[in-house]
Formats: C-alpha cells, sequence, structure tokens
C-alpha cells in the first residue's frame, strides 16, 4: 500500500461561489425586485388596501393618494394599488407555468437528444426547429380560438413556444456531459440511459438551465402582458398588469398616470428577473469562472 | 506446474469501422477503418500493454474490450461470468473521469449502487480509500479538492469497487505531474499483486509499459504489428514500426553532440 | 556567472517577479541566456515556467503583473510599451507554443499567417511574403508545401500545424526563440521529427533558444544548459552534463530518478516515487518551496536559500554532494 500523506486542501481549487467574497450586485438587484413581486404577491392574498375587484363608480379617475388611493383609481373606481398587488400573483402563476411547461417538455426532449443522438436528435432539433419557426403570437390565437381566451391559453402558447429553448439548452449542455469519461465510466457498469440522465445528465445541465428559466420568465412575463393587452390573455374580473394597461389607455386624456403603474410594474418584474439570471449565470456557470483567486 | 493458463479475453480477427461523414446526401458513405484484423489473447493474471500512437486503434480497442462498441467482422470474447462486473476501467483525464456533483463516496459506490450489489457500503468504502491510499476524510469531499493524481486515486478505487478480475487502464498516468506519475504507477503494481488483478495498460509511454507489463502489443493504423514479452521486443524488435518507435523515445542519456 | 566571458547574454533576467491576483507565482527569479546556447527550463505545474517565458515576453494574461528586469539589448523587455514590444515579437523575439491549433488563426490560411511577420516587420509585399513562406514551409520540411499555403489549419495534421507554427517564428531569424511544450501534445515519433527540425533550425539561424517543458529527457536531448523551477523558484542551474550527471537539489534528483529507465530493471521492482502532490498556486510551503516534499528537510528549510556555486548552482541547505 501507498503510504504517503496526503493534503487535502488546495484552495486554488475552490468552487466559484465559496471564493467570491462580495454579493454580485447583479444578482442583488435582481433578487430584491424579484423579492418584492412574491411578496406583493403573496400580502395580497391577506391584504389589499381595497378590494381589487370592487366597482365604485363615484370613485372613478381619483388621482393618486386621493381618497386613501395610494396610486389612484380607474375609469371603475377600482383601487390601482390593490390591482397590481394582485396582479403579482397573476404575473407570477403565469412565469412558473410557463417555465415549468416549457421545462417538462424541453428538458426531456433536449436529454433524449444527447443520449441517444443519431435520429432521435434529428427528430427533437427539427420539431425544434418547426416550433421555433411558428410564430408565437399565431400559436396563442389558435388556442384562443380553440378553446376560448383565457390565462390558461395564453400560457400553453407562450410554454409551448419556449420548449425550443429548453430542449436546445439541455441536448447542448448535455452533450458536453455526455463526452466526459465518467458518463463512459458509467456506462461501462451498466447504468441505463436513464440512470445517467438523472445521476450525471440533470445536475450537470441544471445551472445552465436555471439561469434560462430566470429569463424565460421575464419573457413570459412580457408575453403575457401583451397577450393580455391585445384580449388573448386573462379574461376580466382576474387583475392583470396587461390588461390593466391596455384598459387604461381608453382614459389616458382622464389620467395620465394610470397607464404608468402596470407598465412600471411590468418592466420593473421583468429587469428583475433578467438580473437575476444574469447574477445567477455569474454564480453557477464554470465556463465563465476566473482562473484567478481574488484573495 | 502445468496448469495452462486461463484466457480472459479472445480476440479473433476483430475490425471496427467508422462512418465517416457524408460530403453530399448523393455521394457514398465512406468508412474509416479504426481496427482491423485484430486478433490475440489476454490470459488470467498477467499484465499487456498495448502500445500505439493516435489513430493507431488502441482507444478503439479499448472500447470493443468494454462492451461500448460491437465488432463489425471477428470475434470478441469475454470468457469470465460477468463482463459489466469483473471489468472495470480507469481513463487518462483525472478532471473528466470523475462527476463534479457527486461525493467521493457517492463516486466510488455508483458501480455498486448501479450492479445492485448488496453489501456494507460503509465498510466497502473504507477498505477502497485505504487500498488506494486516501485517507477516510476523503468520502465526504468533492472532486475538486483533489489534486490530479488524489483525482486519479479515487477513479481507481471507484474501479475496484465491484471487486474486478480485469482492469483496463487507458494513459493512466500521461495527464498527471511528472512528480507524482510513479506514486499512481506503484499503486497499480501494488494492486495488481493484492488483488490478483489481470492488467491491460493502453499507452504511448514506453517507459511505462516496459517496467508494468510483462507483455505487449504495438498497433499501428488498426492492426498489432508486433505482440511478445516486453523485455523481448525491447531488445529486439522485429517490426520496422517497433524499431522506429524505440529509437524515438528520448532518453536522459542521448545528451546533444555540440 | 558559469558562462564563458567570451559569450555576451542576449537577456539578463534579474529580479522577475509574477503576481496572480495578490498571490506571488514566481519569486525573483534570475537568470541569462548567453548568445548562441540552448537553456532548458524544467518545471512542473504551478512551478512558474511558463509565467516567467510570458513576462519576458510581455504576453501575461490581464490580471498578472511582472516586477523586475529582463534586459534584452539594453532594453528592459518589461518597461517597454505595447507598441515596441509588438515590434519586437515575431521580429528579433519568436515563440512557439504548445497548442499550434489554439495558437493559428483557424479562419486564415497557412500561407497569409505565415507570411504575415514578414510583412509586419520587413515589409515585404504580398506576393514577397508569399514566396518567402513558401520557402520557409519547405524548410521545415512539410510535405507538398505549395498546396498548404492555401490550406487552413484544420487541413493540417498536428505535426504539421507545429512545424507551420516553427516557420513562422523563425520567419524573421529571431535572435531568441521561446519555445513553450513545443512537443508535449505530439506522437512520440512526430515529437522526435519535430526536436531533430528544431535542433537543426537554431543552429543554422544561430538562435539562442528557450525552451520550457516537464519532459527532462527533451531537455537533454536539445539543450546544453537547464534551469530546473519548482513553486515559482529557480531552485538549480548549470551545464545539461552537470544537473543531470551530478544534480544537487534534492527535487532535481528526485525528478531524474522518477524516470523510468528503458534499458534496466527498477530498482527493487518499484517506480521512484516523490512522496506527496504539487501544491497549487499559492499553497506552496514558506520557504523552500519543496520543503514538505524533501526527504533532506530540516527546520533551517523554512528559510529559503540563495542560489550558491559557480556555473552549477543550486537553493538548497542540504545539496546532494
Amino acid at each position: 500500500m501507498s503510504s504517503e500523506v496526503i493534503g487535502l486542501t488546495e484552495p486554488g481549487l475552490e468552487p466559484a461561489w465559496r471564493r467570491r467574497s462580495g454579493l454580485n450586485p447583479s444578482l442583488l438587484a435582481g433578487g430584491i425586485l424579484v423579492g418584492a413581486v412574491i411578496l406583493a404577491a403573496l400580502v395580497s392574498y391577506v391584504w389589499t388596501p381595497f378590494d381589487p375587484t370592487h366597482v365604485v363608480v363615484s370613485d372613478r379617475f381619483q388621482p393618486p393618494g386621493q381618497g386613501g388611493h395610494l396610486l389612484g383609481s380607474d375609469a371603475l373606481g377600482r383601487d390601482v394599488a390593490s390591482q397590481i398587488m394582485a396582479g403579482a400573483r397573476n404575473t407570477l402563476l403565469v412565469g412558473i407555468v410557463t417555465v415549468a411547461i416549457a421545462l417538462l417538455i424541453g428538458v426531456p426532449l433536449g436529454g433524449v437528444a444527447a443520449l441517444y443522438r443519431g435520429w432521435a436528435e434529428e427528430l427533437v432539433m427539427r420539431f425544434s426547429d418547426l416550433v421555433l419557426a411558428f410564430p408565437a403570437l399565431l400559436l396563442a390565437f389558435l388556442f384562443a380560438a380553440v378553446f376560448h381566451a383565457s390565462t390558461l391559453t395564453a400560457m400553453g402558447a407562450i410554454g409551448i413556444a419556449f420548449v425550443p429553448v429548453f430542449a436546445r439548452v439541455v441536448r447542448g449542455a448535455g452533450l458536453q456531459v455526455m463526452e466526459q469519461d465518467y458518463v463512459t465510466a458509467a456506462r461501462t457498469f451498466g447504468s441505463s440511459a436513464l440512470g445517467i440522465f438523472f445521476r450525471h445528465l440533470l445536475p450537470n445541465v441544471a445551472s445552465v438551465m436555471i439561469v434560462q428559466a430566470t429569463i424565460a420568465f421575464a419573457i413570459a412575463i412580457l408575453a403575457e402582458a401583451a397577450l393580455s393587452y391585445l384580449g388573448l390573455g386573462t379574461p376580466p374580473p382576474t387583475p392583470s398588469w396587461g390588461r390593466m394597461l391596455s384598459d387604461s389607455q381608453n382614459y389616458l386624456a382622464q389620467s395620465s398616470t394610470l397607464a404608468l403603474w402596470p407598465g412600471l410594474s411590468i418592466a420593473l418584474s421583468v429587469l428583475g428577473f433578467n438580473l437575476l439570471g444574469d447574477g445567477l449565470r455569474d454564480l453557477l456557470d464554470p465556463k465563465l469562472v476566473q482562473r484567478i483567486p481574488p484573495q | 506446474m502445468t496448469e495452462q493458463p486461463e484466457t480472459v479475453f479472445r480476440v479473433r480477427g476483430v475490425s471496427k469501422r467508422f462512418a465517416l461523414p457524408r460530403q453530399a446526401p448523393w455521394l457514398p458513405r465512406r468508412f474509416v477503418a479504426a481496427v482491423e484484423g485484430v486478433s490475440f489473447e489476454v490470459l488470467r493474471g498477467e499484465s499487456l500493454g498495448i502500445v500505439g500512437e493516435s489513430g493507431s486503434g488502441k482507444t478503439t480497442l479499448l472500447k470493443l474490450l468494454l462492451g461500448l462498441e460491437k465488432p463489425d467482422a471477428g470475434e470478441l470474447r469475454y470468457l469470465g461470468r460477468s463482463l459489466r462486473r469483473e471489468v472495470q476501467v480507469v481513463f487518462q483525464d483525472p478532471v473528466s473521469a470523475l462527476d463534479p456533483r457527486l461525493s467521493v463516496a457517492d463516486i466510488i459506490l455508483e458501480p455498486l449502487r448501479v450492479m445492485g450489489l448488496r453489501e456494507p457500503r460503509e465498510s466497502r468504502l473504507h477498505e477502497l480509500l485505504q487500498a488506494v491510499g486516501l485517507p477516510r476524510a476523503a468520502s465526504g469531499r468533492y472532486p475538486h479538492e483533489f489534486s490530479g493524481g488524489q483525482r486519479q486515486r479515487i477513479a481507481i478505487a471507484r474501479a475496484l469497487a465491484p471487486r474486478p478480475r480485469v482492469l483496463l487502464a487507458d494513459e493512466p498516468v500521461s495527464a498527471l505531474d511528472v512528480s507524482v506519475r510513479a506514486q499512481v504507477l506503484n499503486l497499480l503494481l501494488d494492486l495488481r499483486r493484492d488483488f490478483d488483478l489481470t492488467l491491460l495498460l493502453v499507452s504511448h509511454d514506453l517507459g511505462v509499459v516496459r517496467h508494468l507489463c510483462q507483455r505487449l502489443l504495438v498497433m499501428q493504423s488498426g492492426r498489432v504489428v508486433e505482440a511478445g514479452e516486453t523485455p523481448r521486443v525491447f531488445a529486439a524488435p522485429t517490426q520496422p514500426y517497433t524499431q522506429v518507435l524505440l529509437a524515438a523515445i528520448p532518453t536522459l542519456s542521448q545528451r546533444r553532440t555540440a | 556567472m558559469g558562462v564563458s566571458a567570451a559569450t555576451e547574454a542576449v537577456v539578463r533576467v534579474s529580479d522577475l517577479s509574477v503576481r496572480v491576483g495578490t498571490v506571488e507565482a514566481v519569486h525573483s527569479v534570475g537568470f541569462e541566456l548567453a548568445a548562441g546556447r540552448r537553456t532548458g527550463l524544467i518545471g512542473e505545474s504551478g512551478s512558474g515556467k511558463t509565467l516567467t517565458a510570458l513576462a519576458v515576453m510581455g504576453l501575461l494574461p490581464d490580471g498578472l503583473s511582472a516586477r523586475g528586469r529582463a534586459v534584452y539589448r539594453e532594453q528592459d523587455l518589461l518597461a517597454l510599451s505595447e507598441g515596441e514590444l509588438c515590434r519586437l515579437r515575431g521580429d528579433r523575439l519568436g515563440m512557439i507554443f504548445q497548442e499550434p491549433l489554439s495558437a493559428l488563426n483557424p479562419v486564415q490560411k497557412i500561407g497569409e499567417q505565415v507570411a504575415e511577420p514578414l510583412r509586419l516587420h520587413r515589409g515585404l509585399g504580398a506576393r514577397e511574403s508569399l514566396a518567402r513562406a513558401r520557402e520557409l514551409l519547405e524548410r521545415v520540411q512539410i510535405p507538398g508545401a505549395v498546396e498548404k499555403l492555401a490550406q487552413y489549419p484544420h487541413q493540417l495534421s498536428g505535426g504539421q500545424r507545429q512545424r507551420a507554427m516553427i516557420a513562422m517564428a523563425i520567419s524573421c531569424s529571431p535572435e531568441l526563440l521561446i519555445a513553450d511544450e513545443p512537443t508535449t501534445a505530439l506522437d512520440v515519433t512526430v515529437q522526435a521529427e519535430v526536436l531533430r527540425l528544431l535542433d537543426r533550425l537554431v543552429d543554422e539561424e544561430g538562435a539562442t533558444l528557450l525552451l520550457i517543458t516537464h519532459d527532462l529527457p527533451v531537455v537533454a536531448g536539445l539543450c546544453d544548459r537547464v534551469l530546473v523551477m519548482y513553486g515559482g523558484h529557480l531552485i538549480e542551474e548549470g551545464a545539461v552534463g552537470e544537473v543531470f550527471d551530478s544534480p544537487r537539489h534534492p527535487y532535481t534528483l528526485a525528478l531524474l530518478e522518477s524516470i523510468p529507465s528503458l534499458d534496466q530493471e527498477l530498482p527493487g521492482g518499484r517506480f521512484q516515487a516523490i512522496p506527496g502532490a504539487v501544491p497549487g498556486l499559492g499553497q506552496f510551503p514558506s520557504g523552500c518551496p519543496f520543503r514538505n516534499r524533501c526527504p533532506r528537510a530540516t527546520e533551517i528549510c523554512a528559510t529559503m536559500p540563495v542560489l550558491e556555486g559557480e556555473g552549477h548552482r543550486a537553493a538548497c541547505w542540504h545539496p546532494v554532494s
């Protein structure tokens, strides 16, 4: 037996997240913005300043601060602040469900392509091309026409439009993983394709997937707002930032600030998720890890 | 002793070719032969070196032996009970060999888990760590915390986990620092003796093969061009390619004549 | 210094330190490259051998900084501006890298790349420089030089690419040629050919060669002087014959012993191992960097010894006699 003394500490090889001392600014800013959206959504379940759907015609077009309406009231006298808070629920729901749809379909497809190569990969990639070439808006129209426009049809259309993105990301990162010797070793002692997928492939592409999911989340929020604006998304009376924006457009003459609040909410939450995605990418992606340990 | 040495692998006329990407859809597919008409036997308990340069087919041969590729022609048989369990492999690159997301314990015990072998995991893990000269404390750590030589020890421990009878090593020290190579080579020597292993060493480093292998095959362009007892091949190579290969190795005693 | 007084130094490096971030990776290294001599710089990963060479060439990547002097013809290379360095590199200073595939531009034809230094430094026109490039490719014995001029790096074999890079490096007849692991990525037989070629060209050009490698036998066959680095320190230097036949630093001795002989059995049937592993950057012990792996180490080794000796110098408190 060899009897050499073996030291175990080599901080030069520490992973990036352990070596980084300061918090990365985009992660921090993104985290605060996303945290605010989540907080607003959660609080809205137990408390909002007013009932967000309660119509008080006498209270129409209150400017911000008047009559207890922090951000004013809309054309039907509903409290804007309460609607924004309740709308955050819808926004998060849309983000979560669309990303979930895209992940549930896209990840297995990308995994199959990376694991089996050959015609399976060809099939997945051509399917991806097909979906990517098909305008997402047209898909949303189609769903709305067949199933009656709702949050669900909007989420379905956006989710499916995202499937190729995840399939490609998982395939690309997965192909790299499949070339590693530890996968070959796993094959020599008889690991099944499913075993390799869950044990080696998924954990090693997780970081890329998380980053992609945050960015997809941001785009999904924007897409749902756009669809609701066009009347293809969340139907009334459920509060939705996109529909608030489209409603406010008709009354720009009466209240110029009415469009500001939902617009700002959409912009800030999209920015928040994008920053979070960038921050997570720096944190998790080993390819971008700087080689030099800052001390 | 008149006991006939037992054959572990029987390889007869094995060929393997790979399709090149088509130049155009209407042109016929072209192939490149990676291994062509290779025949040899591996005997129980011996250590056999497979020597060759890039493109010689030695890596393809290794994959054929591991059952990761199927031969296009010829016969390749493992004559033991279970290839999966009894034949294990150690690769060249100690970084790529270990999944960065798994702990050392998970890595080493992975073969047992996959094969569903019932064994007290904890004690087996400690046995294996001891066998490759790593402290017990290593088990909860992750690959990035180890140096190249230590990672190679972890990879060797994983290969030993299912109690293999044959160990294939593909350039096991080429990627390591010069000053730690000898440690890993000595470990292979020890393990061969202690666990009665049959060793197949694929290498371009003739110095290593010279001292680790009793017999060697020299490969060139997919064919075995010379085979024999190591001392004999080194002392009196019969094939021109083997002579060129041996003459090409730089040695400390060959000094520049200024 | 040990070099005979008649030969002047092409490059005189003194007190050279390289920092990686805030960690010092090369610790005040000093040596001379005598005109027309071939010096081998030996070291493992983390020894600082490549950083030393990059610092001399002014090619340190961002985040790394060098201190000290590297004097070439009365100019301190470390003090030159990027523009002044550019005028020297590829002209008076040639460099050959380990991996020709990444050192060559994948989307530029071989001919243009080999001709580029001639256009930049010699002001040759397109036709003239291409004709010279063809001669150079023939000189480095690339078969079918005329066709290779119009090909891209991926169409050449590994050995041919390395030859093309050598052709590029010698195109302006450099005074100093630095080769960083030039044959490590090549097969043994190809390595032997490339080394023979390098040997001949250096002779013909009368160039001074600095060969950086971890491979001791390669240095034995190509160089006449040798520098040994470990943990960012220069720990031994001298003529190849002296250092390889009677090493004074225990690390050099251990390295030499760890190379298995081709014609003798292993002593005791075992490979001669050096205990422990090469520490990571900034993890070497204070004082002598080898003391935690050294059989001769004592308390005094906690202080770094200076290089001592005439001609054959070693930095060790307990040198091998």
